[in-house]
């Protein structure tokens, strides 16, 4: 049957069809929607799904179910990747028994994330074969075929989906009777499981084998095909990467140009045949992907090794950008200027360069239609950009806890010149004006040893880390351990909305509810400071404005490493039964309540401020109003 | 039948229901028998920021993303986000508009002015050719419910779209969760009595 799915949806569909039993994940936009789609199949596919604290928690769970012989999965975002980099590096050498595919989302934009890291250039470092999908479809069936491919290699497969296939919809064929013969598990003991230099030493041959291996079957893949123009010989030729051929294609379309495409889905290794077999073809070759220059790179070398005199174009010399996300917009005026372009290089930086054919800037096959670069031109012409309009950032929700934490700090830190270390998570919002309470943030878990390396350096000045609870458990709990075993004079605030709220609320060990629902033990953050030798615990309710100051005003005191857990549930997941009112009478129009904390439910009016929907009655704004004019009321 | 492509653009404030309404939106296409794609982004902006979603419906549909100068419909579930994508439709397209105001923070702290309506109306009147301003959240507030305003912009839209009154109703229905079903049909039918 067919049904409409997202990327994330389609990836986790054709897992269950390519038999995975074991599955672990951290949540991280844009890849959070496989693993839950995945949990909410596991009971009928008896699937095992887990949460894991970090993704280098789950990259070890996935891989002793592989060693065991079952096929695992494994779910993260890019920059969770490094998190796993240290288990990733030497999975490689040891390799795997039941197959185990890394997804690994990427975010070119970015559009949620910290940085641009391409997952590809990750895999080519790791030695390991790396899928790139143009669509969700392809992205299914992607996943279902690559637990047989790391099993054939011995080696774990990266599925790198970007946002573009992660949360884009379209109808996809799916097998809901798929069924897998999983063979019995069982671990079979082996020195080959266990590294040392010696074996380090062997497996680095074997490894480097086995990128061979990957670039001969990728050879067959039906992952590359080429499409356009079979004509044996053309001037000109495309060669694009994952999402970029769709933009490639509708490029061409748009420009009513015909030129032969070769689609890859396979950057790492590139599959030499395909590649060679359009260089041979044609003089000049573009190559299109977004971010780094790893499939442009290996089409250089094959073309160097083999003495072939085509010019290959792309980030090299300046055709194309490293940074951001490609659409048509962005592909069409550089597949133009290209084909017109007199076979010279764009930008300043040149690619190595090779011979030329004689006469290579004719006009002949592959030139542009006029008639469609006229119109290309004609719409960019006439399309002007709005003038300068009000941005409108993300904010802290209506009645976030966060605002109220963020607040609470900010007044018991007045006149101190505190400096506020953030962290990953909703939480990061709390750095726009009015509340400006975040001073840094970096990646997971590092506001509390940031906060503890400023303190080096500035020791009489008040440091106050903020993280989430799903943030403490991933990584803010070793920092923690440092801040004490180093004695470092910082407060850290858990904010704990008892969720992992940016990416879609998934459970954590916090809240002992597993992916799959079982609910077990409850970790209790303030007891595990405790247990971390931390000698000032307090727990606070964020809602109660002047026990949270307190509470705030005696860790910032403290002469040691504090710990505050400011607990109240996130609002997206609680319904509020109270809002909170304006007394018309009572208020001064002081505009205290919109200046100081830039709730998204308080808007200036004519008279006086004004609350709408939004207001859930968390009762922040009547603690802060000087005239009593703000209460709370029943919806 | 006509399979001529037609491109939408939903923009809005994070939490309006932009995901929802483009999900219909794509699930009509698909029913009409074109070959459909939808992309939007999830995490950080759909915390009160700006959000737009694309629906893409063609022949056949390679780009999840619409191009400039393209888009057929612009459905502007706030004026403030509607104005910032005139230069995306199609000269001769036509823009549905919610006429609701979100003031940005930026506005409600004093620090920059939120246009006049004639403003964001001679803004996409530069490339529209109808610029459709619709209450939408004003009558989704008299159907009890202002979370439905998307919806009842959608009845609207539909009346410049070719399907039946039938076939949006029945995507509705397996769209939404059952409980809200009732409700969202009444918004869309009040949405497409407009028109």
């Amino acid at each position: 049957m067919r049904m409409l799915l997202m990327g994330n949806g389609a990836i986790a569909r054709g897992a269950v069809e390519g038999g995975v039993q074991v599955a672990a994940g951290y949540p991280g936009t844009p890849s959070s929607e496989v693993l839950g789609t995945l949990a909410a199949l596991a009971p009928d596919k008896n699937i095992y799904v887990e949460w894991s604290v970090n993704e280098k928690a789950a990259l070890e769970v996935a891989a002793g179910a592989s060693y065991a012989g079952a096929r695992a999965m494994v779910t993260m975002k890019q920059v969770g990747l490094n998190v796993a980099a240290d288990p990733l590096m030497t999975l490689a050498y040891i390799g795997v028994k039941g197959g185990l595919v890394l997804v690994v989302a990427d975010d070119p934009g970015p559009h949620s994330s910290q940085n641009e890291q391409d997952t590809r250039k990750f895999a080519a470092f790791a030695k390991l074969p790396v899928l790139d999908p143009a669509t969700p479809a392809e992205a299914k069936e992607m996943a279902r075929q690559a637990f047989a491919l790391s099993e054939q290699l011995a080696l774990p497969v990266i599925l790198r989906p970007v946002t573009r296939v992660c949360h884009v919809c379209q109808d996809v064929a799916v097998d809901e009777n798929a069924a897998f013969a999983a063979p019995a598990g069982r671990f079979e003991k082996s020195p080959d499981w266990t590294i040392f230099p010696g074996l380090a030493a062997k497996k680095h041959v074997w490894l480097n084998r086995q990128q061979e291996a990957a670039r001969q079957l990728f050879n067959s893949s039906p992952f590359n095909a080429l499409y356009g123009s079979k004509d044996e010989l053309s001037p000109a030729g495309v060669i694009a990467c994952g999402v970029s051929f769709n933009y490639v294609q509708e490029a061409l379309q748009l420009s009513g140009i015909s030129l032969p495409v070769l689609k890859t889905g396979t950057p790492y290794p590139l599959p030499d045949e395909p590649v060679l077999a359009l260089l041979r073809r044609v003089d000049r070759v573009l190559v299109v992907e977004e971010l780094e220059p790893v499939v442009e790179e290996q089409v250089i070398r094959l073309a160097w090794r083999h003495g072939l005199p085509v010019r290959i174009s792309g980030k090299h010399d300046g055709f194309l950008p490293r940074e951001g996300e490609f659409s048509v917009d962005r592909v069409q005026p550089v597949l133009l200027a290209w084909l017109c372009a007199d076979g010279a290089a764009k930008g300043a930086a040149s690619g190595p360069e090779l011979p030329r054919k004689e006469g290579e800037a004719g006009v002949h096959r592959g030139q542009p239609d006029p008639a469609g670069v006229e119109a290309a031109a004609g719409i960019s012409a006439s399309t002007p950009e709005p003038p300068p309009l009000p941005v409108r950032p993300p904010v802290l929700c209506a009645g976030c806890p966060h605002r109220a934490s963020f607040y609470a700090f900010k007044k018991a830190a007045e006149g101190k010149d505190a400096v506020f270390t953030g962290d990953i998570g909703c939480y990061t919002l709390g750095n726009a004006p009015p509340l400006n309470t975040v001073d840094t943030c970096l990646c997971m878990g590092a506001s509390v040893n940031i906060a503890a390396g400023l303190y080096r350096v500035e020791p009489e000045r008040p440091h106050v880390a903020f993280l989430g609870d799903s943030t403490f458990f991933h990584t803010g709990l070793p920092g923690l351990i440092n801040a004490v075993y180093n004695n470092a004079r910082i407060v850290l605030v858990v904010l704990d909305n008892r969720t992992t709220a940016m990416t879609g609320h998934q459970p954590h060990p916090g809240l002992g509810r597993t992916a799959m629902g079982v609910q077990g033990k409850e970790l209790d953050i303030a007891r595990l400071a405790a247990a971390c030798g931390v000698e000032f615990v307090r727990r606070a309710d964020p809602y109660d404005l002047e026990a949270a100051i307190n509470v705030a005003a005696e860790a910032l005191a403290f002469p040691g490493p504090a710990v505050v857990v400011m607990r109240r549930e996130c609002v997206a997941v609680t319904k509020s039964t109270s809002r909170c009112l304006i007394d018309p009478e009572k208020c001064l129009n002081c505009r205290l309540c919109i200046e100081e904390l830039g709730c998204p439910a308080i808007f200036p009016g004519p008279e006086h401020p004004e609350i709408k929907g939004q207001c859930n009655g968390c009762g922040l704004c009547a603690q802060v109003c000087p005239a009593g004019a703000l209460e709370e009321a029943v919806k | 039948m006509d399979k001529k492509k037609k491109d939408f653009i939903l923009a809005g404030v994070g939490g309006q229901g932009t995901i929802l309404a483009s999900d219909i939106l794509m699930e009509v296409g698909l029913a009409l028998g074109y070959d459909v794609k939808k992309s939007e982004v999830h995490g950080m902006s759909q915390r009160g920021g700006a959000v737009e979603s694309h629906v893409r419906w063609g022949e056949r549909v390679f780009s999840p993303l619409a191009e400039k100068g393209r888009v057929d419909y612009l459905v502007g579930f706030e004026m403030l986000e509607a104005a910032r994508w005139p230069s995306y439709l199609l000269k001769g397209g036509t823009a549905v508009v919610n006429r609701y105001r979100i003031p940005p923070p930026a506005v409600n702290l004093g620090q920059a002015r939120y246009p006049e309506e004639r403003e964001i109306d001679s803004l996409l009147a530069g490339r529209a050719g109808r610029v459709w301003w619709v209450p939408a959240t004003e009558m989704a507030q008299e159907l009890g419910n202002a979370a439905v305003a998307g919806v009842v912009l959608l009845g609207a839209l539909s009346t410049l779209l070719e399907g039946e009154e039938a076939l949006w109703l029945d995507v509705i229905e397996r769209t939404v969760p059952a409980k809200f079903v009732a409700l969202n049909k009444q918004a869309f039918l009040a949405g497409r009595r407009a028109g």
